[in-house]
């Protein structure tokens, strides 16, 4: 009975699903749940058991992923690049030349066989070249990962192209934080203007140059 | 129908039956809720059954309706925690995952529903919590429990009441976003000491699988003191690190990020599996509720017919008794 419920169950929310467009766009790890049978973690495997045998260990993020291939001998012609947003994963595997990031100390360049770092970002221009293509964004604050086997992962909070950003919204913006840092009193407030003022002027500089 | 044919009967049969019984027994079968048995009840009432008819007819229009209406919500939530799903991904791929860490402070993050009629999910997760809770408390060891959403709360509270640091509920209320977690992690990071964070939830596979989840982030002193014992973290010290003044500020900032990025995937597959099992449960209790429904109708027209019959069994013997 239960498989003819399942099975119904299936089938219905299929049909529910075709009626709209979203199940026809493949979404980046929308199929990722891979959930491999081997269990991740023995220890932890064997400690569950004996806490709790009646009841299945729960899986464990590593079980959900796909394994990064390990440090290939020759440098790698490519950079795998997984820039990934709250909202979406704007490149997932994507293979480029070079990315720019805005780490804290200044702009980044990463190229394949780059030395594994972990940089915090700062509000600023991220571009990815691929042969004569050059996408830009602007991003927020975030972290990228170069990892030895030539993976650069981006991560940030907010990701804009550039294209949509308005100029006179970004001088309005500068010029009401400027005022605000002026006549901040507490130092929450400083801070506050303080983070608006960085953010504008970036952006600033982001379309100027 | 059955009441004009009666009625067509008893007047057939009223001009042999000069005494008022045939209208007293019409008007009986007419009568709303008789007693089905007790001296001179003349007929079996129906009333009893066709009242359960239709409330379980009610039931199961607003078990539909909830059905949908999950589905509904699933479909938008689905497409937000499918992109929402490369944000942990590269957290495990540097740091890898350590559930098995040993450490002194463990705080779980129990992550539930604040609404019911959601089938086992939060049961589930209330199981692994505790489990968890008896790996990780030991002689010098504490474990302590945080708790986002009010099923969880109401269970785990009645027996590990003293062991809560903290309950968090309505997360639903507003549309789930970033800002909104991390706010919510930030309040975590604030009010609880940890030494590592466990994170339980169920992650969505499908509208009908459901799979437990444990996630562990660890505090930035515990993942320097992994790293120097080597393990899967071991080759942290190969990276560089870029920004910021020192290593260990770094550091604090990253697992700061990860706790919230983790929880954000966490709460948003969580809330997916919820309208799953949601709408698996509203499908069953429909289903059960249509079973119901046809047993009742099968022993609604047994009783009519049994008091139909009953009926012109005692206008036929009252007038062959007249006749006669």
């Amino acid at each position: 009975m239960f498989r003819q419920v399942a099975h119904r169950i299936l089938t219905r929310s299929t049909t529910t699903y075709s009626a709209g467009a979203a199940a026809t766009i493949r979404r980046p790890y929308s199929t990722e749940v891979v959930a491999d049978a081997s269990s991740g973690d023995s220890a932890f495997v064997e400690a569950w058991k004996k806490v709790a045998p009646n009841i299945d260990p729960p899986k464990t993020p590593i079980q959900y992923m796909e394994p990064r291939p390990p440090t290939p001998s020759t440098l790698p012609s490519k950079l795998t690049v997984n820039f990934v947003l709250p909202y979406s994963a704007e490149l997932s595997k994507a293979e480029v030349d070079m990315v720019i990031v805005p780490a804290t100390t200044g702009q980044m360049g990463i190229l394949p066989g780059h030395v594994p770092t972990i940089a915090e970002l700062k509000p600023g221009l991220l571009s990815v070249h691929e042969g004569n293509d050059v996408k830009k964004y602007f991003i927020s604050s975030g972290f990228a990962f170069v990892h030895s086997n030539s993976y650069a992962d981006i991560l940030a909070v907010e990701a804009i192209p550039l294209d949509r950003i308005d100029q006179a919204q970004v001088q309005k913006g500068l010029s009401e934080f400027t005022q605000k840092l002026n006549s901040a009193s507490t130092d929450l407030d400083k801070a506050e203007a303080q983070i608006g003022v960085d953010v504008h002027s970036a952006l600033n500089s982001a379309l100027t140059g | 129908m059955a009441m004009a044919a009666l009625r067509r009967e008893g007047r057939r049969f009223a001009p042999l039956i000069s005494s008022p019984n045939p209208i007293n027994a019409i008007r009986s079968t007419l009568a709303p809720a008789e007693e089905q048995v007790g001296l001179g009840v003349r007929s079996i009432s129906t009333q009893v059954v066709r009242n359960r008819m239709k409330s379980v007819r009610n039931i199961q229009k607003i078990t539909k309706a909830m059905k949908m209406v999950a589905a509904s919500k699933l479909r938008a939530i689905q497409v937000r925690a499918e992109n929402s799903r490369g944000l942990w991904q590269p957290f495990t791929a540097l740091l890898g995952d350590t559930p098995s860490v040993n450490v002194k402070k463990n705080v779980i993050v129990t992550i539930s529903s604040d609404k019911g009629l959601c089938g086992g999910i939060n049961s589930t997760s209330v199981k692994i919590s505790r489990a968890l809770h008896k790996i990780n408390s030991g002689p010098d060891t504490e474990c302590k429990y945080v708790i986002l959403g009010e099923k969880g709360k109401a269970q785990l509270i009645r027996d590990s009441k003293k062991d809560i640091e903290l309950i968090l509920t309505e997360l639903q209320k507003n549309f789930l976003n970033y800002t909104q977690v991390s706010v919510l992690a930030d309040d975590i990071l604030k009010n609880v000491e940890f030494d590592a964070l466990r994170i339980v939830f169920n992650k969505f596979q499908s509208v009908v699988s459901f799979l437990p989840t444990t996630a562990t982030v660890l505090s930035p002193e515990i993942v320097e003191r992994e790293s120097e014992a080597g393990g899967k973290i071991g080759d942290l010290d190969s990276y560089e690190i870029e920004g910021g003044e020192t290593k260990s500020e770094v550091l604090q900032n990253l697992a700061e990020f990860q706790f919230s990025c983790v929880m954000f995937n966490a709460v948003l597959e969580n809330a997916c599996s919820e309208q799953g099992a949601r709408m698996s449960a509203m499908d069953s209790s429909s289903r059960n509720a249509g079973d119901m429904l046809d047993r009742l109708t099968l022993t609604y027209n047994r009783t009519r017919q049994a008091s139909i019959t009953t009926e012109l069994i005692e206008i036929i013997s009252g007038a062959s008794a007249l006749e006669g």
